[in-house]
């Protein structure tokens, strides 16, 4: 088996507010080998970012705690570190970007200090030298040079993410973690900046962690899907695994709320009814409140992860060893 | 810039020009006859109709104003009726003292108001936020007068470490500067934590982070940086008014600063004296806050990109 950037285990996380346990993840697991991209799909509230936050150790405390679980880079257990040595690898070994582009960069600060920052921080240059390689960082993204002496507010909503991505690039993290990256962007702009991740990533092998719910970008960008609903994976495979096999009846949801450009007089078919509440989940599978094809037993007991390939498994009280395999299963 | 600054110091003349007029109306309003005032008791009707006379006071309001705006343009601020010295003089003398006490007081609490408000930014809601936040709150409602007087009564009468009054070496300044200092720095460190509140928690605080920037750094480069914009304005409020002279611990600490020569001029209806202090402390505030909006523009980039 190929070498693991980044491997997940087990992750819970809750927020403890006053208002109850809200909990995050419950037993999220997920794992990227090196240079390829993982989906990480679902709806708001779904856990994406907090898993993201989580491989940063930035989850903000209080009221985060990860209750337990491994988070391992390059077989190293992040968990374990000192804040001292999780700031050396926060930038360097993993970088992240952020879904708000308008408020991701600080204000006052022009684009080069910030890009520099992270080089100076890293790389120990002089502020002379890193502010030389931000430059170029700057050029990389396609953004001219001369500009990194202008404040963020100088620039628009599609540059600013650019800017945000020369940061993260910096000092050529092995794992990028890209939370909606273009979710904030206008629609030619998500293009120009996805084509330009896309190249980036490969020209450095960096393996990528892209936190979306837009299907379109995972089948565009990504070599492996993980769909998450209520803090878990419940559907995982590639490409071609989650997508022309789809198993999983949120799955199966997510894409029929997709509209469809051959049949526009297909009506959408949106999910019913609205994610659990996170702090009061239900007992079995968190998806069977909205799940038409809900069973007795998926009300008690949590589904086990049942696999179709090596590659593709589902966590869905529908299948078992015997029928996940067939073509037409039996609820369609 | 150089155009904003100019602008901004053209501007003051109308300012100026407003105060002395509104002030120069009040004085006209309150009882009491300077002629009389400064002839004391035993004066004739005569002799105070004469002064009158001499003095101009028996001309229209408007017209009185309009002599000693001519004059003031002349820089002549006009004599005071109480000690018969040109107010120029009388004004700048004073002047001096409530300067530096403004100053020593100002840094005093600017030092200690902002590491204060940081730390209980950062630690909300601990056992040192709420003390930090009780003591401002006390420093906030305190009356000034009744800390300078306890201030005097513990370390001047008991202790004896310091002077009852007056301005005379360093050790004169210790107590009024902490009475001034101590309502300064409530206000400060309240707006200074508030503003941090709301920094520490925005987006790019957390990219910061993401990047390795190490937690302290965070809160002292990035969200500081941001947070000053509120706690510069409240500073220069503070200095602005402390520059006016403060009329209550200068007349506590019998301090030979511009607040209490205003106060002893307004008893004696002495109206050049009264002008002659509101003018400095109106150039002084505003002064000031050109300087707080200066610094705006060195802080935020964005307003500097308004100003030019």
């Amino acid at each position: 088996m190929a070498e693991k950037t980044i491997e997940i285990k087990d992750l819970v996380v809750e927020y403890r507010t006053r208002s109850g346990v809200v909990q995050a993840l419950n037993g999220l697991s997920l794992s990227i080998e090196k240079g390829k991209t993982l989906g990480l799909v679902g709806e708001t509230g779904a856990g994406k970012t907090t898993a993201g936050l989580a491989v940063l150790g930035l989850i903000p405390s209080p009221p985060g705690v990860i209750v337990s679980g491994e988070i391992l880079l390059n077989g190293k257990d992040l968990r374990a570190l000192t804040d001292k040595e999780m700031d050396q690898i926060r930038g360097d070994a993993v970088a992240m970007i952020f879904q708000d582009p308008m408020t991701s960069l600080n204000p006052v600060m022009t684009v080069g200090d910030q890009i520099a920052e992270a080089i100076k921080i890293h790389e120990g240059l002089n502020h002379g030298d890193a502010l030389k390689k931000a430059e170029e960082m700057l050029e990389m993204v396609g953004i001219p040079r001369e500009r990194a002496k202008e404040y963020p507010h100088q620039f628009s909503g599609g540059m600013k993410q650019r800017v945000v991505i020369a940061i993260a690039l910096s000092c050529t993290p092995g794992l990028l973690i890209a939370d909606e990256p273009t979710t904030a962007l206008d629609v030619t702009i998500q293009a120009q900046v996805l084509e330009m991740m896309k190249g980036l990533k490969e020209k450095y092998e960096m393996s990528m962690l892209m936190i979306t719910h837009d299907l379109g970008i995972v089948a565009e960008i990504c070599d492996e899907v993980s769909v998450v609903y209520a803090g878990r994976v419940v559907e995982h495979g590639t490409l071609a695994d989650v997508f022309d096999n789809t198993r999983h009846p949120y799955t199966e949801g997510l894409f029929n709320s997709l509209p469809n450009i051959e049949n526009q007089a297909e009506k959408l078919k949106p999910i019913r009814g609205l994610m659990p509440d996170p702090t009061d989940l239900p007992l079995g599978c968190p998806f069977y409140p909205r799940c038409d094809h809900a069973m007795e037993i998926c009300r008690t007991k949590k589904p086990p992860k049942v696999y179709r390939n090596e590659t593709h498994f589902v966590e869905c009280h529908l299948y078992n060893e015997q029928n996940i395999g067939d073509k037409e299963e039996k609820w369609r | 810039m150089i155009k904003f600054i100019i602008r901004r110091l053209l501007s003051l003349i109308p300012v100026i020009l407003g105060v002395t007029f509104f002030v120069f109306m009040v004085m006209q309003l309150a009882p009491g006859d300077a002629a009389k005032l400064l002839l004391g008791e035993g004066a004739t009707q005569e002799q105070v109709e004469e002064l009158r006379e001499e003095m101009g006071l028996n001309d229209p309001v408007i017209v009185q104003y309009v002599r000693y705006m001519v004059n003031f343009c002349k820089g002549d601020l006009g004599t005071s009726y109480a000690t018969k010295r040109p107010v120029a003089d009388e004004v700048f003398s004073r002047f001096p003292y409530t300067f530096n006490l403004s100053i020593v007081a100002g840094i005093v609490s600017i030092l200690l108001a902002i590491p204060l408000g940081i730390l209980a930014a950062v630690k909300q809601n601990t056992f040192f936020d709420n003390i930090s936040m009780v003591i401002s709150l006390v420093g906030v409602s305190m009356p000034i007068f009744w800390l300078a007087l306890l201030l005097v009564l513990a370390f001047s009468l008991n202790l004896g470490w310091f002077p009852v009054q007056g301005a005379d070496g360093w050790k004169s300044y210790v107590l009024p500067a902490i009475s001034l200092g101590f309502m300064n720095m409530a206000s400060i460190a309240r707006t200074t934590r508030s503003s941090m509140l709301e920094t520490v928690r925005q987006d790019y605080i957390r990219t910061a982070r993401a990047k390795g920037v190490p937690k302290r750094d965070a809160i002292v480069k990035h969200a500081f940086e941001n947070a000053l914009i509120p706690t510069i304005t409240v500073c220069g409020i503070q200095l602005g008014q402390l520059l006016g002279g403060s009329v209550l611990t200068e007349t506590v600490f019998a301090w030979p600063g511009i607040g209490r020569l205003m106060v002893q001029s307004i008893s004696s209806r002495d109206v050049p004296m009264v002008l002659g202090c509101m003018v400095v402390m109106t150039v002084c505030f505003s002064v000031v806050n050109l300087l707080v909006d200066l610094l705006y523009a060195f802080v935020d980039p964005r307003i500097k990109a308004m100003y030019s």
